[in-house]
Order: C-alpha cells, then sequence, then structure tokens
C-alpha cells in the first residue's frame, strides 16, 4: 500500500516536471495542443465534480465554458484586464449555475440530461443571435492574451505555461474540496440520496453547490479558451462540446480525480495523434472508445484496478 | 416523564388508499417503543410520514413540543431524530470509520466550515467509540460492503447512532440477521437506552425480539392502531391475535 503510495507520488512528480520541461522544445503547434488539453481539463474536472462525485448529469458544462469565452471576449474588448474577467466569469457560472441545478432538485438521470440540454441550447442561441453582445455569427475577434503583474502571456509558450498554472491551481483546490467532509457529501448524495438526506446531509444545497461549483470550472476553462484561440464565435459552444467534456469525463474515469486529465488526453490529444490515418482516424478513434467502455467502463483511471482484479480472478 | 414524540391524527392517503389512519401516539423520553403489525399495515408509511419523507394527507407531529410536521429529513436530523431504513443501506464502497465520520459530520458546524475545516477530533472519536461499542474494531478500516449482513446492519444502527441523537427509529433492524449477531444487537441497544438514555421506536416482525426489547408496544392493523400497551397486554389481546391469526 505504501510502496504502491510513493511509486504514485514519484509517477505524479514526473509528470508534473515533465508538464514543465516539455513546452520549452515545443513548436507552436504542439503548445497550443497542450494549452488545449490544459483548458479542456480544468473544463472536465468541472463536471467531474458536478457528474462525477456528486452524482449529478449535466449536459450544460459546454454552455458554460462558452459563457467563460464569451466574458472574457465581450470585458477585454472593453479594455478590462484579465483577473477582474476571471472573477466577473466566476461568479456569473457560479450563479447560472446554481440556477441551473434547480431542475436536478426535482429530477434526476436522463431527465436531467434533457433540462441541462434545454440550457445548452438556449446559451447557443444567446451567443448565435444576441448580436449587440456577443457579435452574433461574426463571433469575437482579437481576443488578447493577459499581461500581468509586468509578465506578458503573449508568445504560445507563455500562455501554455498560463494555462498549465491555472489547472494547478484549480487540481489543488478540487483536490481539498474531494477530501474534505463535502467530499463525503457528495459521494452519499451520489449513492443514496434517501440515505444522505436522513443522515442530515442537506441534499438539496449540496446539489446546488455541486452544480454551481462544476459551472465556475467550466466558466474558468472558458476564460482561458478566448485568449488562447483569440477568436470565438457560436459555433465552439455547441451540444457538441458539452458531449465532448462528459465524453473526457467517462473515458477518463467518472468521480476519480485523474479522470478528467486522462479523459481530456484522450479527447484533445489522441486525434491530433490519430491525425496521420487521415480519414479513417474517426472510425478508429470510435473503435478505441467503444472498447474501453466496454472492457473498462470505470475508465481510463479504472483500468489498473480492472487488470488487477482480472489476474486475480485467473491467475 | 417528558414526551419526545407527540403524533396526533396521522392520516396518508394514496390515491383511494389509506396507508394511515388517524393515528395518535406519543414517544417518551428514554423508553423503546415497538410498532408491530401484519404486512401492509403501514408501519414504515407511518415512520415515512413524520421523518419527512412522506408528506402526511392530515395529522401533526411534534418533536420536544416543536411542530416538525413536513420537516425535510435533514433538518429533523439536525434536531436530533435519526433512522434506519428497512432494507439496509450504508455506503459500499466508504470504509466502516468513512461511514460513521459521514453519518456524523452534518451536525457540526456550518456548511462552509466543513469546507475549509476537516473532520474535527471530536467526531473522530465518536466514531471510534461507536466501532468498540458495536463491536466492530476488526473491521474499521474495511469497505463496508465487504462486511457480513449482520455486521452491516451492525454498522446502519451505529450509523443512527453517530448523530447523537434524541431519538432513534430503526425499521427491521433484526431482519435477516442470523440469532448470535441478533442477541447482540438486543443487548446493545439495550445498553444505549440503559446507559445514555437513548429512546428508540422499533418496527419490526420478529416478536421475540419485539417483546423481550421494547418497554411498550403499539399495534398496528389496516391503518390504525388497535392496541397498545406493555408486551404482556399487547400479546394476550384478542384483537391483536385476531389481526395476525384472523377468525
Amino acid at each position: 500500500m505504501n510502496a504502491r503510495l510513493t511509486r504514485n507520488n514519484l509517477v505524479l512528480l514526473a509528470i508534473v516536471a515533465a508538464l514543465l520541461i516539455a513546452p520549452l522544445g515545443m513548436r507552436s503547434y504542439s503548445l497550443n495542443v497542450v494549452s488545449t488539453w490544459a483548458v479542456m481539463s480544468v473544463a472536465a474536472i468541472g463536471l467531474n465534480v458536478t457528474l462525477g462525485f456528486a452524482g449529478q448529469v449535466s449536459m450544460a458544462q459546454g454552455a458554460f465554458v462558452g459563457i467563460g469565452a464569451y466574458t472574457v471576449g465581450i470585458l477585454t474588448a472593453m479594455e478590462w484586464p484579465f483577473l477582474p474577467c476571471l472573477a466577473v466569469a466566476i461568479l456569473l457560472c457560479l450563479a447560472l449555475g446554481w440556477i441551473v441545478g434547480y431542475p436536478a432538485l426535482r429530477v434526476r438521470s436522463h431527465y436531467l440530461v434533457f433540462v441541462t440540454l434545454a440550457f445548452t441550447t438556449l446559451a447557443y442561441l444567446v451567443f448565435r443571435n444576441e448580436e449587440w453582445l456577443t457579435g452574433g455569427t461574426n463571433g469575437i475577434p482579437d481576443i488578447p492574451r493577459p499581461e500581468m503583474f509586468g509578465i506578458s502571456f503573449e508568445s504560445d509558450l507563455a500562455y501554455c505555461y498560463f494555462c498549465l498554472l491555472n489547472l494547478a491551481w484549480v487540481s489543488a483546490a478540487v483536490m481539498w474540496l474531494v477530501n474534505s467532509p463535502w467530499g463525503l457529501a457528495f459521494l452519499a448524495l451520489r449513492e443514496n440520496p434517501v440515505k444522505a438526506q436522513a443522515l442530515g446531509v442537506d441534499t438539496r444545497r449540496y446539489t446546488l453547490v455541486a452544480f454551481a461549483l462544476g459551472s465556475a470550472l467550466g466558466g474558468i476553462a472558458g476564460t482561458l479558451y478566448a485568449p488562447l484561440v483569440a477568436y470565438i464565435d457560436d459555433n465552439a459552444f455547441t451540444l457538441n462540446l458539452s458531449l465532448n467534456l462528459m465524453l473526457m469525463v467517462m473515458v477518463g474515469g467518472s468521480g476519480r480525480l485523474i479522470g478528467p486529465y486522462l479523459g481530456a488526453l484522450v479527447v484533445v490529444v489522441l486525434p491530433e495523434l490519430l491525425r496521420i490515418a487521415g480519414d479513417y482516424y474517426l472510425m478508429g478513434y470510435g473503435a478505441l472508445i467503444v472498447l474501453l467502455m466496454i472492457f473498462c467502463p470505470s475508465g481510463l483511471a479504472g483500468l489498473p484496478e480492472t487488470l488487477r482484479a482480472r489476474r486475480g480472478a485467473t491467475p | 416523564m417528558k414526551t419526545v414524540l407527540e403524533v396526533a391524527g396521522l392520516t396518508k392517503r394514496f390515491g383511494g388508499i389509506t396507508a394511515v389512519d388517524n393515528v395518535s401516539f406519543s414517544v417518551r423520553e428514554g423508553e423503546i417503543l415497538g410498532i408491530i403489525g401484519p404486512n401492509g399495515s403501514g408501519k414504515t408509511t407511518l415512520f415515512n410520514c413524520f421523518l419527512g419523507q412522506l408528506t402526511p394527507t392530515a395529522g401533526q407531529a411534534w418533536l420536544d413540543g416543536r411542530n416538525v410536521t413536513g420537516w425535510r429529513p435533514c433538518d429533523l436530523n439536525r434536531l436530533g431524530v435519526s433512522r434506519t431504513f428497512q432494507l439496509l443501506q450504508v455506503f459500499p464502497q466508504l470504509t466502516v470509520r468513512q461511514n460513521l465520520i459521514l453519518a456524523g459530520q452534518e451536525h457540526r458546524g456550518s456548511m462552509l466550515g466543513r469546507l475549509i475545516k476537516r473532520h474535527d477530533a471530536a467526531l473522530i472519536a465518536a466514531a471510534e467509540r461507536m466501532i468498540r461499542f458495536f463491536k466492530l474494531e476488526a473491521h474499521a478500516d474495511h469497505k463496508a460492503g465487504a462486511l457480513s449482513y449482520g455486521q452491516q446492519k451492525l454498522l446502519d444502527t451505529a450509523m443512527a447512532f453517530m448523530a447523537g441523537p434524541r431519538l432513534v427509529l430503526l425499521d427491521e433492524p433484526a431482519g435477516g440477521v442470523n440469532p448470535t449477531m441478533l442477541a447482540m444487537l438486543k443487548e446493545r441497544l439495550q445498553a444505549m437506552n440503559r446507559d445514555e438514555g437513548a429512546t428508540f421506536v422499533v418496527i419490526e416482525h420478529n416478536m421475540e425480539f419485539v417483546m423481550s426489547l421494547c418497554h411498550r408496544v403499539l399495534v398496528l392493523a389496516e391503518a390504525r392502531i388497535i392496541a397498545a400497551g406493555t408486551p404482556a397486554e399487547v400479546q394476550a389481546n384478542p384483537q391483536v391475535i385476531e389481526a395476525y391469526l384472523g377468525n
């Protein structure tokens, strides 16, 4: 047990070191892939809080990424610096996430999917049609990258580190959350809400909090995404994004801390690697995910356990 | 003697079916009250109605003189009312200790405080005490799902006591528990009652268990209370015999 723990720590340390050093030797294309991975990891970590830990299905995470991105797009056009934009995006997504959570007090599982899906559609329609605010189908161009404490994050390399830095603090915060008494209450809410409530867990409040926190992380991902791509329009935040984020959580391992990073790796990086396969890439990609879900429904994070259990069953 | 729980005129209808019909009773401090009755006589529905899982059609419930009709289970739990369910409900993927800590954590401090501060020493000590009390020391760090059914049942009961409760309602604590484990459960419950003055309401089908554990017994049949009294009185009541055995 302890040997495994130290081994895991060493692996973690190696990965962090690789993430710190590797960008130095990367070109712009690779840097953007790493940045996108970091941004999508943040969004997936958020969905993992709502869905993975608290058990509330949300198809609205993509919409919150959009709301975060548009917040930065609109406010930086008004010459706002990045940090206040981030604060506004977080507060806005916390509030909207709280509101989106209300249906979850009445409906669960696939019904909740439809309710949250409606929110995603609604957000998309606002992005697309409210031209005075969002630029409509023309989108918002020339979103600047932040400059903070005299450091400019303009270059791809600097911005990649900026995304990784944000991923780091989000990771630390969520790790704290999951290991706090709230993590236990979320698990109780996910596994057995009736029993949880009989044990004093205020399921209503925890449900709303789970939605608010998960959505706020989606918003943070959005604020990082907009300066990364410099141009946003409505097409980036369709239902597709919500589905992709859901895929990241499920493939990575729902309700596991390292799940979202692995999921984002599969959804963001794997297609880039499979690009050499040309037109066949989607087929291969689809097949891989289907196989994974059949043989390891607990996702990539659960793969070691599945393999160990299988070895134990057939020595 | 002080009254802990007072239920008056409680009625629950589901469409045309009356599951609980104008039931009134009270629970006194420090007593063990049994509720028995044939299947479908409304025992669990009665529980659910004054514990917030269901909203009663009519009637009121008071806890320590406070009207708690229609309160949510979590708010009632914070006032010191805890319950177990008929079907075993522990969290199998958590350890025994984690289950107990979960059962006690929501009663302490504010919700925000629980995010910032980790579990306090008093809570962990309370969990340890409960582990010792229900003789689960050997399994404290095992996943609850790996325990035997009887041990899980003990854990479930122990969780109900983590709130430091004023009133504990046990729904069929003996169901599916082997005789040895059952004797231990009874002994533990009696010790809780004797040493800590804990007040219980127990729904049970196991007559031997009920009659030897409870101070007073209510008999429910076809949604009404048909008899109440000491175990001996109830057992001698012709109406009770009729309800169970028919004419």
